[in-house]
């Protein structure tokens, strides 16, 4: 029983990370509410828990919480024997179904579900955090915390955003036809920070390939859905390069390993090849966009095993891009630190410090930034300080115990 | 589902109803947008609206009666007319929208219409 008890409770948990944005979507599309859709699918879980301790996990448990959500939503009071009859003949439609050859990327609920959210009527600053909870299912405070808004403030945004969606008329059965360019930049910004958030949580997680993974098969389908559009080519791109390192990122002892003191041997070459491919690809059209410079950033990095030094005057070419693409802070201190790299550490100091305080002062990279370029201006005693601050907003063990390491040698000379 | 447009014009589309000059202009923009929505057999109703020197504004304020001249609010624009389509979606209507020559000058606004709540 109890065994019985924990298979269901891995299975449920398995399905709701795997599937979460994929079940919503699909029981979403009928009515477009989503906030309803998230309820009963959170009844349905708890139904699923129940049962299957029971009865079993169900061959398709997909299928399985699909029918759950919708009778717990469409008649609260069926018994769970019509249920139960009804789930042969439910589970052979959604075999048939599985069985069938995947006509259209737009098919893929999941990815439909992303261009509605992104749609031109929902508030932009609503779109980006809208796809990561409802399709990605990654929760609220962490969506918050990744885009510096209090949490409070961002649970209203999507509120309002899903009843504009559920009453404004939206449609969610986009034609093949359909210009959905306009929308592309959210569902990319969702995309990448979905693998970010998947990356960032690469020890924690006890399956870490889970959302870097989900990002990388939905950078795909916007590939085929869109061919004539660069930056989901540059999206997949910047990602395989940084997926292709994953083996090199830890050592043996599960050390933080700095890029450029990685072995390239470790790289995964199939995806490093990929990558490249694609930026070329990119490249053709003649339309440069953030993502594509991200990725070519990522494979100036990739050349120096090959070519035996790091090409930093490409970089910083392609950084000035990033800046004038993105203005973002990430890109205005990689800026920093390639400018120190390059042997001006006085100009990077004056350029991190010039970025604003209220954004910057609990910024972790920010202080890692500063430490890496008091060290190049041969200034430890400031070094260490900026490490101090550093080690302090590290939130990963891996990354503080290798600046904790810079740290003590710092001490230790001192 | 049906969507109302709700057309805003400025007081300079306004004049332009019986300017000398400007009012063919004005007409045949309208004229068209409308003829068009009419093939596409998408209008439920619709009208035109007097301009807003002709509002009047009523409140029941303590059981009496407050009745203003003009419309509810002052803005730099005005309510010239509306129409209920029927179409598939959001889409759809924010097509028909872009359309409306008060789109250029003022605005649209769309509004799905309500639906009947069950009896």
């Amino acid at each position: 029983m109890t065994t019985q008890g924990d298979k269901a409770a891995r299975a449920a948990e398995r399905v709701a990370r795997e599937s979460y944005g994929k079940l919503v979507a699909i029981l979403a599309a009928q009515d477009r509410d989503i906030a309803a859709a998230e309820d009963a699918l959170a009844d349905a879980l708890a139904a699923a828990l129940r049962t299957w301790s029971v009865q079993g996990v169900p061959a398709n448990p997909e299928g399985w919480l699909v029918t759950a959500a919708r009778n717990l939503r469409h008649n609260m009071s069926r018994s769970a024997a019509i249920r139960a009859r009804a789930e042969p003949e439910i589970l052979r439609r959604l075999d048939e179904a599985q069985d069938q050859p995947v006509p259209s990327p737009l098919s893929d609920a999941r990815l439909r579900l992303m261009f509605v959210c992104a749609h031109p009527a929902i508030d932009p600053g609503a779109r980006t955090p809208l796809i990561l909870q409802t399709v990605l299912g990654i929760d609220a405070a962490r969506i918050a915390r990744a885009f510096l808004v209090p949490p409070a403030t961002l649970s209203q945004r999507l509120v309002r955003a899903k009843a504009r969606i559920r009453d404004a008329g939206l449609s969610f059965s986009l034609p093949e036809t359909y210009d959905l360019a306009p929308r592309l930049e959210a569902v990319l910004d969702a995309v990448y920070a979905a693998f970010g958030t998947g990356w960032d949580g690469l020890d924690t997680l006890d399956d870490p390939g889970a959302l870097t993974g989900e990002a990388i098969w939905l950078a795909r389908l916007l590939v085929a859905l869109l061919p004539q559009e660069p930056e989901p080519m540059g999206l997949l791109a910047l990602m395989l390069h940084c997926a292709a390192r994953r083996g090199a990122r830890r050592d043996q002892q599960g050390r933080f390993v700095p890029l450029d003191r990685q072995d390239a041997r470790l790289w995964d070459r199939t995806m490093v090849i990929e990558a490249e491919t694609l930026l070329t690809a990119a490249a053709r059209f003649g339309r440069f966009g953030r993502f594509q410079c991200e990725a070519a950033i990522h494979s100036v990095h990739a050349q120096r095993p090959i070519t035996g030094q790091l090409n930093l005057s490409a970089l910083r070419t392609l950084y000035d891009l990033l800046v004038e693409q993105t203005g973002s802070l990430g890109a205005q201190i990689g800026r920093a630190v390639v400018l120190a790299e390059s042997g001006d550490p006085a100009a990077a100091a004056a350029a991190l410090d010039a970025l604003p305080t209220d954004r910057v002062a609990r910024h972790q990279p920010w202080w890692v930034a500063r430490a890496r370029v008091a060290a190049l201006a041969g200034n430890p005693a400031l070094q260490r300080q900026h490490l101090r601050h550093a080690i302090d907003l590290t939130e990963d063990m891996a990354m503080r115990d290798f600046l904790n390491d810079q740290y003590l040698a710092l001490n230790t000379r001192g | 589902m049906q969507f109302m447009l709700i057309l805003n014009e400025t007081s300079e589309d306004f004049a332009q109803r019986n300017h000398p000059e400007q009012a063919q202009t004005y007409w045949g923009g309208w004229n068209a947008f409308i003829g068009a929505m009419a093939q596409a057999g998408v209008i439920v109703k619709g009208d035109g609206l007097m301009a807003p020197h002709a509002a009047t504004t009523l409140r029941l304020r303590d059981g009496k009666r407050v009745v203003e001249d003009g419309p509810f609010a002052d803005t730099k624009e005005q309510l010239g007319g509306y129409f209920v389509i029927e179409v598939p979606d959001l889409d759809a209507a924010l097509d028909w929208a872009a359309r409306a020559p008060s789109a250029r000058t003022g605005s649209v606004e769309l509004r799905p219409i309500l639906p009947m709540p069950p009896a």
